[in-house]
């Protein structure tokens, strides 16, 4: 399947994945991503990989550790509430240093929340949504070719680092219907690396998945330099017109795609506008604020009330500027409330100046 | 008596079976006390390094049926076909 | 005669209490991998608390899972390595309190791994503290004046909530003298020869002495076994089932 075809977010996600040679899937139903777990439960019968509808988002996260440790490239995917109850795997999966690709297509809203698009859940996914010291890298697709795209790549880079990656997308990536090129399919290898659970043969050591730090006295400083090296090496970032912006929108998801198109009208109108997107919304990709000089102020897109990524922005320029958030609730954010409010920052900082 | 045991192994020889007592495994359970059918084993009065008072046993009464093997909890006990 | 203990497990002496059922279980299971020749093979899960201990016991690889969480962790662990005898191994907190929502799924699946489940009647690691097989009237830290079945309920009985749909095996065993020992054994072997076989899911659940929460000489432990806990919780083989079109 090399060719573009017309495939749904969600959809393309998953066949995606089992051309990264993802074998194992454990899922449960919810909006907005059921797509991928009734994708999965007759397409990886066709690759012979092992599809189960877990009674739980929790037991269907331990399915994943199990099968990570056995060595398979292991998946599960949730949305709200499911996401929430993975938490406590996933950091038993950081933990353990066990690679697996977990993905939150977010909604709306705390509690049963709503189904519709939304970004609520930056906080949790990128400041470790469950207890203890860690984090986890998180991709965030704004298109369907990125959905097939970064969901390889979060394979690699969980077998990098050992450890579990997120992919966030949203209610829009997931059920937009856009042309895609699929990656050509490989096989990955259960047995690739020695650490996997095989067996302990006599006279070796067992392979033991528990807290590192119970056996490395080195703990604190392998940790440390474990967060450093994805910091320094995994930033991913796009940046549109930012050369001589004024006011740089910052947006991911479905937002993003929208404030294109901001930027662009914007432009015609002669407004000074850019857009910084995040690729990975953890690590927050501070080095695109090098490029960012010009700004005079930053404006967060996103779907959600409280403005959750400002925090991050303010720390990335270092507060030089203001950071405002612009909230789109329970819908896509539009073009022409984001420019409104854009003219109106411009003018204040057109008065201060 | 002897203050401290370190990690010795009483060789009981008797009959057609050995047992085999490590000491030094020995956490003062004494389930197999409770368990030998002849009441082969005892305290011995001696303490091994990991605090514990350890257990002794009897070879003349020793029948080598395996119960304290089984019993255990700490893999003290050991039994082999002694060599004739 | 020889009867030692394998090296699997004889390599070390263990963090377990005196007296603690565990070191029998362990042992157990090793001679039965010894004798299936399949040491080499096993691939086990643990739970949190004194059971974790045995990741430093056996020579076995070996996932500590979250608190309940063993036995969805051995099915993916089976799924992704299905020739591998594939164990998970845990306490009647795991199994009946936090992780009973799995461990009935896994019944009603018949998933094909092997659970042994460590029945002490209370929570051990934590101090005491009271377990859904808690016996009523017994007083441990969180019940004080004895548990109350009005309000927490009679002890659970896996045959009973398991009798509604088949699974590979379900048995209970005891650790409270040499024949129930013996005979644990062979229900653990049982168990292992089924879940080779591919018969489903195959749980053992082993009366085991604890004296350090139950506050009696480790003899005395195991004689409150015989006389009390059976009474609740009576030994034998529950379901024996083979999967149809296997």
């Amino acid at each position: 399947m090399s060719n573009d075809i017309l495939m749904k977010g969600n959809e393309a996600l998953a066949e995606a994945a089992l051309a990264a040679g993802c074998r194992f899937y454990s899922g449960y139903p919810i909006t907005p991503q059921t797509e991928i777990l009734e994708y999965m439960s007759w397409r990886m019968d066709e690759v012979g990989g092992t599809f189960i509808q877990a009674e739980s988002e929790l037991s269907g996260i331990n399915m994943v550790m199990g099968a990570a440790a056995a060595g398979a490239r292991a998946l599960t995917t949730s949305s709200g509430p499911g996401f929430s109850l993975k938490q406590e795997g996933i950091s038993y999966l950081a933990a353990s240093e066990l690679p697996a690709v977990i993905v939150d297509v977010m909604r709306i809203g705390s509690g049963l929340g709503d189904i519709a698009v939304g970004q609520g859940d930056f906080w949790q996914l990128t400041r470790g949504g469950g207890h203890g010291d860690y984090r986890t890298l998180v991709l965030a697709p704004a298109s369907v070719q990125e959905n097939a795209d970064l969901i390889c790549e979060a394979f690699d880079l969980a077998e990098k680092y050992r450890h579990p990656v997120l992919v966030a997308s949203d209610a829009a990536i997931g059920q937009m219907i856009e042309p895609v090129r699929l990656p050509e399919p490989r096989k990955h290898d259960v047995d690739r690396y020695d650490w996997t659970m095989k067996g302990c043969q006599k006279g070796d050591e067992p392979r033991k998945f528990q807290n590192r730090y119970y056996t490395d006295p080195g703990y604190e400083g392998f940790l440390r330099n474990k967060y450093a090296q994805m910091e320094a090496e995994e930033q991913r970032f796009e940046l549109v017109e930012v050369e001589d912006a004024e006011l740089i929108l910052v947006a991911y998801g479905i937002s993003s795609r929208v404030c294109y198109e901001a930027v662009e009208i914007g432009r015609e109108r002669g407004m000074k506008i850019g857009l910084l997107r995040p690729i990975t919304l953890y690590p927050f990709p501070l080095k695109a604020f090098e490029k960012t000089k010009t700004a005079k102020a930053f404006l967060t897109v996103e779907m959600n009330i409280l403005g959750q990524m400002v925090d991050d922005v303010r720390l990335a320029c270092r507060d030089s500027v203001p950071v405002q958030h612009f909230g789109s609730i329970f819908s896509i954010p539009d073009t022409d409330d984001i420019l409104t409010e854009a003219e109106k920052i411009l003018e204040r900082q057109a008065k201060q100046s | 008596m002897c203050a401290f045991s370190i990690s010795e192994r009483m060789v009981i020889a008797m009959r057609k079976t050995a047992v085999l007592v490590d000491t030094a495994r020995c956490k003062g359970c004494y389930y197999c006390i409770s368990a030998c059918p002849v009441d082969a084993i005892s305290l011995s009065g001696c303490t091994n390094a990991q605090g514990y008072e350890t257990v002794i046993v009897d070879a003349g009464k020793c029948v080598g049926c395996g119960s304290c093997y089984r019993v255990c909890p700490d893999y003290v006990f050991e039994l082999v076909e002694t060599a004739r | 005669m020889i009867l030692r203990a394998p090296e699997t497990v004889s390599f070390t002496t263990s963090g377990f209490c005196p007296g603690c059922g565990h070191g029998l279980a362990v042992r157990l299971i090793a001679e039965v991998m010894e004798e299936m020749a399949l040491s080499e093979k096993l691939l086990a899960v643990l739970d949190v608390a004194c059971g974790s201990l045995a990741i430093d016991a056996w020579k076995f690889d070996t996932v500590m899972a979250a608190h309940g969480r063993p036995l969805p962790v051995a099915v993916g662990i089976k799924k992704t390595r299905p020739d591998h005898p594939v164990m998970a191994y845990i306490g009647d907190g795991a199994a009946y309190s936090i992780g009973m929502a799995e461990m009935m799924h896994c019944g009603i699946r018949n998933d094909n791994i092997v659970a042994v489940v460590i029945n002490n009647n209370v929570y051990g690691m934590t101090g005491g503290q009271c377990a859904p097989t808690t016996l009523p009237g017994q007083k441990t830290t969180s019940t004080p004046y004895g548990k109350d079945p009005d309000i927490s309920g009679m002890p659970f009985q896996v045959e009973a909530a398991f009798s509604g749909f088949k699974v590979g095996y379900l048995a209970r065993g005891g650790l409270f003298d040499v024949p129930t020992i013996n005979r644990s054994k062979m229900l653990l072997r049982t168990a292992f020869e089924k879940h080779m076989a591919g018969d489903g899911f195959c749980l053992v659940e082993l009366l085991s002495p604890c004296p350090t929460n139950l506050h009696l000489l480790p003899v005395a432990t195991m004689e409150r076994i015989r006389t009390e806990v059976t009474v609740y919780f009576p030994l034998g083989e529950f379901q024996n089932n083979t999967r149809e079109g296997k």
